[in-house]
């Protein structure tokens, strides 16, 4: 994995209200990598997607990315929401949806010039989505969606790919073909850092696991840490007591 | 001809047609934004809660622009944040704290300009009086709009990054916030020049009807500003000149007409029109029959397909089934030489006990099988205690 961009993050414990929510959290990772993040509901999957989107700012710790800081929102980071938390009526085409990931690196008022366009084109085509750039989002499939806003991020030339349950809602065919594509892209260099619930499929969806449960249990290579013993410690016991659940 | 002509020969017209241009472009321009964001109860309560803030600017300053903006921006802040601090603190969820208060706030303006000196009646708050617009009211609308449209036009991306998902807007370094709270000043800014069209009461038909007309017919978020400014500018117009027309009151005219409009959409847009949906619905399905009905004639025609495996087995089975022979009860007990270990006679601590077999079907009927609502003289059908 030489020369491939590195996320190290270290003693990160983020809160709502003062009620952390995640603690003492230390990974590190790297490009290339499609990082599944398992976990019973409540262990803080998607505030840890968030706080490395900049979403949510932390108590303690730090989250470096190619050896800089990561304290806000940048380009650098994409977040894709959870499918259920998207108006998919909203009065917008795929082409438009893959145009929102330049807004940053374009600014509020400049024109697109024509690397922007070539960027949001290269970003459809490499999602396979040249036929449907013109339709109304919901129109779309449920991978086709998925697939526009990966493209979104891909416009946005973000390495950091960051999915809240990508999978949930998705029949076998079409989790199988994000699943190809989410594979296409770290196989390009991105980092893919996805929460996924179901156990059964984790295994062939991800090449690192990273298992939560309100701390971090285990993390490595999906044949090194998707073990039943890690599974047992992170779905069997409470959240930062240790103690099994009832 | 020369009577539908006449309004445009009377000043006090023109002015209200400029005014209903201006105002009804405001606010089809800004309607896009409440539709998206789903805020049209809000818009609701911002519209109703302008009111006491009015009479309390008509009782300080008189009728001046500068008085009534002030007012109305303090009952306006009065009604959304209250609703914020309620919900916050309480169980009661904010959609139910902004009804009671807005609807609080609303009351005591009518109380207040009942009771304030004003030359402006209470019915024309309400409902508004765009035939009295004076060149001061004009003015005042082309500030307002001046300010408004270019400003919502400039922050045309972040607006809509933030309109379709505020999560993602944030993280790519929109404030949030202080978007919306620009947006709800712009907002109050165009109730307080719609007051003079449509009064308070019917603000919130012209603020949403066109961008919901045009929410209907287009995938374009741009589309629903700018042709819903058009749209509300051309339905403001018209239907002020039908009210003329037909002599009919201004505004409810104005808000009927453009809900007209709407419910044109609505049965015969093209792609979201519920006619289009209907027959789009009927061309699937006609084509699904075109497609699969010579299919399913041919299966119907085919000779039934013979499954070995059932014949297999039927003839794997005897012709009568072996009748099975079990002993009856009575023959059981009846027998003195039943051997005392056997489970068919359960064993109790104070020994062996002989089963009451004219008693088994009463028990059961009493407890397991005992009706839902047993009746009062049935004695055995009262549960044991």
């Amino acid at each position: 994995m030489t020369g491939h961009h590195r996320l190290e993050v270290s003693d990160l414990t983020v809160s709502y209200n003062r009620v952390p929510a995640l603690h003492h959290i230390e990974f590190a990772t790297s490009c290339g990598q499609c990082v599944g993040l398992m976990g019973p509901n409540g262990a803080g999957k998607t505030t840890l997607l968030k706080t490395l989107a900049g979403l949510l700012t932390p108590e303690t710790g730090s989250i470096f990315f190619h050896g800089r800081k990561v304290s806000r929102a940048n380009t650098d980071f994409a977040y894709l929401p959870q499918r259920e938390n998207v108006d998919w009526d909203f009065p917008l085409t795929v082409r438009g949806l893959v145009e929102m990931g330049r807004y940053l690196r374009v600014g509020w008022a400049r024109r697109f010039r024509k690397s922007d366009d070539e960027a949001v084109q290269s970003a459809i085509d490499q999602m396979r989505l040249g036929d449907l750039e013109k339709r109304q989002i919901s129109a779309l499939s449920g991978g086709q969606q998925q697939r526009a806003f990966l493209a979104r991020s891909l416009a946005q030339e973000a390495h950091v790919f960051l999915l809240d349950e990508p999978f949930t809602g998705l029949d076998e065919p079409a989790r199988e073909g994000l699943s190809n594509t989410l594979r296409e892209l770290a196989a390009t260099g991105k980092l893919i850092i996805a929460s996924h619930h179901d156990l059964g499929t984790a295994e062939a969806l991800f090449s690192e696991v990273l298992f939560l449960n309100g701390e971090l249990i285990a993390s490595g290579s999906t044949g090194v840490a998707f073990t039943k013993e890690n599974i047992d410690r992170t779905y069997g016991t409470l959240a930062f007591s240790g103690k099994k659940s009832a | 001809m020369s009577d539908w002509l006449e309004p445009f020969r009377h000043d006090f017209m023109l002015r209200a047609l400029y005014g209903c241009a201006i105002i009804g472009f405001l606010n089809g321009f800004l309607g896009a934004f409440i539709v998206l964001r789903r805020l049209a109860l809000m818009a609701d309560a911002l519209s109703h809660s302008l009111l006491p803030g009015l009479a309390v600017g008509v009782l300080l300053f008189g009728i001046a622009p500068m008085g009534l903006f002030v007012g109305a921006l303090a009952a306006a802040l009065f009604v959304t944040v209250g609703s914020q601090i309620i919900s916050r603190n309480s169980r009661i969820k904010e959609d139910t704290s902004l009804g009671i208060l807005y609807t609080v706030a609303f009351s005591i303006g009518v109380i207040l300009l009942n009771k304030v000196p004003s030359p402006i009646s209470l019915h024309h708050y309400l409902f508004g009086n765009i035939l009295g617009l004076s060149n001061d009211d004009l003015w005042m609308n082309y500030g307002i709009a001046l300010f408004v449209i270019p400003t919502v036009a400039a922050l045309q991306r972040p607006l809509l990054l933030c309109l379709f998902d505020p999560t993602v807007a944030k993280s790519q370094g929109v404030r949030v916030a202080g978007l919306n709270y620009l947006l709800m000043g712009m907002l109050v800014l165009t109730m307080i020049s719609t007051l003079q069209a449509v009064g308070v009461v019917l603000a919130l038909g012209l603020l949403i009807a066109p961008a919901a007309t045009v929410y209907l017919l287009s995938d374009s978020v741009n589309k629903m500003f700018w042709v819903g400014g058009v749209l509300g500018a051309l339905g403001s117009c018209l239907g002020l000149l039908i009210s003329y027309w037909f002599d009919l009151e201004s505004g409810p005219c104005i808000v009927l007409f453009l809900g007209s409009l709407f419910l044109l959409a609505y049965l015969f847009g093209p792609r979201y029109g519920i006619l289009s949906k209907f027959l789009r619905r009927r061309h699937f399905h006609d084509e699904s029959l075109e497609r699969w009905a010579p299919v399913g004639l041919a299966k119907l025609a085919e000779p039934p397909v013979e499954e070995p495996r059932v014949e297999e087995t039927s003839k794997q089975l005897p012709e009568t089934p072996p009748k099975l022979e079990m002993p009856r009860v009575d023959q059981l007990l009846a027998e003195p030489t039943a051997d005392p270990t056997s489970e068919l006679i359960p064993e109790t601590r104070s020994g062996l006990v002989p089963l009451d077999v004219s008693s088994q079907p009463e028990s059961l009927s009493s407890t397991e099988f005992a009706p839902e609502d047993p009746s009062p003289t049935d004695s055995k059908s009262k549960p044991a205690t």
